[in-house]
């Protein structure tokens, strides 16, 4: 059977891994390059390679890092980071990505998910979404959790599977960064809503965090995570061995 | 040297950056002189199969592919690349494949019928059907591979190497003769997967 995934998320501002508490104060960690080739032999199941600044800044990914990044990944790699039009999506599959995350582009111009999933397939296409409560429902926020966008997030979830993405990354502003666990109370109300795979972001502080996580919300397929993973808080090889003994199966 | 055959379809970086990490020569091509010079060729693919068998067709390219494994050349077909070595497809219609193996290529959910998410994605265990066939030769029982699709290729149980529990028992890698192929992406699926493509390298 299928398994769980596992996948460490590298932020990169300014050709460098970072992480931010909350999406702020960010702190330096790692070279990228180096850190893609430790997770890619540590067990990681996937990458996620996310220019956090890119569309604040309104420029384009570093090519040149990523380039370097997927000639050291034998595993799948997700590149997200201001990614507007189907020339960004050609742009960085060049540069050796698998898939490619829209976030505020797919919101902005509501083909490019459809498009795109026409010239690369679904597969290719995944939907990202940093979701905050506010008043009581989902809303969608943009530009690194800055900006409100007044959408319910779960009709957006439902109309980004109805034009052709393959899956979904649910960061929650709520936990991200918190390090108290996933957001399970938003992840359950999204895999009621969808049907591609979900992969959940924001809020692993510790292996057990993974268990609740995969027990809990069964439409979970993946659990994504940064800091706990690039501060060896968390092993990957440990925390597979973890999920194996609880009967979650995962890749070893 | 590896022919890497580049008919327009998909991406072809993570493969040819797979054989490099191997120290193994390979030329991405779609020039039928160099692929004939090639000891060995690779077809990959992404995508639709309707669209990548005209592409195929109409370059010319299948004929090239066609001539060299009747020569006895081993052929590789990854993913779509493999789906495109059966008779023929039923992904939107029905389509002509380069029938170098018996079999036709039929939507996973035919199968399933809901009962698991369509595409079948991510990593799955390989139950080993022949531990002794050259590709499977550093392969053992229960390694992961990444999978990412929607049909299956469906066959006779004389050509497959290797299937994958998904509700039922999906083709993972098939051969006949000189032809190989794989469902699942090898150039993706870690140090198990790169021992599958140095198997080729070595048939």
């Amino acid at each position: 059977m299928i398994t769980k995934r596992i996948i460490p998320c590298l932020d990169i501002r300014h050709g460098r891994v970072v992480k931010g508490v909350n999406f702020e104060g960010v702190q330096d960690v790692d070279d990228p390059v180096a850190l893609a080739k430790f997770y890619n032999e540590s067990g990681a199941d996937e990458l996620v390679f996310y220019d956090i600044t890119a569309s604040v800044e309104g420029r384009g990914i570093f090519t040149d890092v990523l380039t370097a990044v997927a000639s050291q990944v034998f595993i799948p790699l997700t590149v997200g980071g201001s990614i507007n039009t189907l020339e960004d999506f050609d742009r960085v599959l060049k540069c050796g990505a698998d898939k490619v995350s829209v976030n505020s582009g797919a919101i902005k111009n509501q083909r490019l998910i459809n498009d795109a999933a026409k010239r690369y397939g679904d597969q290719c296409v995944v939907l990202s979404m940093d979701v905050k409560r506010v008043n009581g429902k989902f809303e969608l926020f943009t530009a690194g959790g800055r900006k409100a966008t007044g959408i319910d997030a779960l009709n957006w979830a439902r109309e980004g599977e109805a034009l052709g993405a393959g899956e979904i990354v649910l960061n929650s502003i709520d936990t991200d960064g918190v390090k108290q666990g996933f957001d399970i109370e938003m992840l359950s109300a999204f895999a009621e809503v969808v049907s591609i795979p979900i992969i959940a972001s924001g809020g692993a502080g510790c292996m057990e965090d993974f268990k609740t996580l995969f027990d809990t919300v069964k439409g979970v397929d993946a659990g994504l995570a940064a800091s706990i993973f690039h501060f060896k808080t968390v092993n990957i090889g440990e925390l597979k061995n973890y999920l194996a003994q609880a009967g979650i199966n995962v890749r070893r | 040297m590896i022919a890497i055959i580049d008919y327009g379809v998909g991406n072809l970086f993570s493969l040819a950056g797979s054989l490099k990490k191997l120290d193994l020569d390979a030329v991405v091509t779609s020039d039928p002189s160099e692929i004939k010079k090639c000891d060995r060729i690779i077809l990959p693919g992404v995508g639709a199969f309707g669209d990548a068998a005209e592409k195929l067709f109409n370059s010319g390219l299948a004929d090239v592919i066609l001539d060299e494994v009747k020569e006895g050349k081993p052929l590789m077909g990854i993913c779509l690349g493999m789906q495109l070595l059966f008779e023929k497809s039923f992904e939107y219609g029905e389509h002509k494949g380069l029938g170098l193996i018996p079999g036709s290529v039929v939507p996973l959910d035919d199968v399933l019928k809901g009962s698991l998410k369509v595409p079948h994605i991510g990593w799955n265990a390989l139950d080993v059907k022949k531990p002794d066939n050259p590709l499977m030769k550093y392969t053992k029982q229960g390694d992961y591979m990444y999978y990412v699709h929607s049909f299956y290729a469906d066959t006779e149980p004389d050509y497959v190497l290797a299937t994958s529990e998904y509700g039922f028992e999906v083709t993972g890698a098939v051969s006949k003769g000189n032809v190989y192929g794989t469902q699942f992406h090898p150039e993706k699926s870690g140090n198990d997967g790169l021992k599958i493509l140095k198997a080729f390298s070595e048939i």
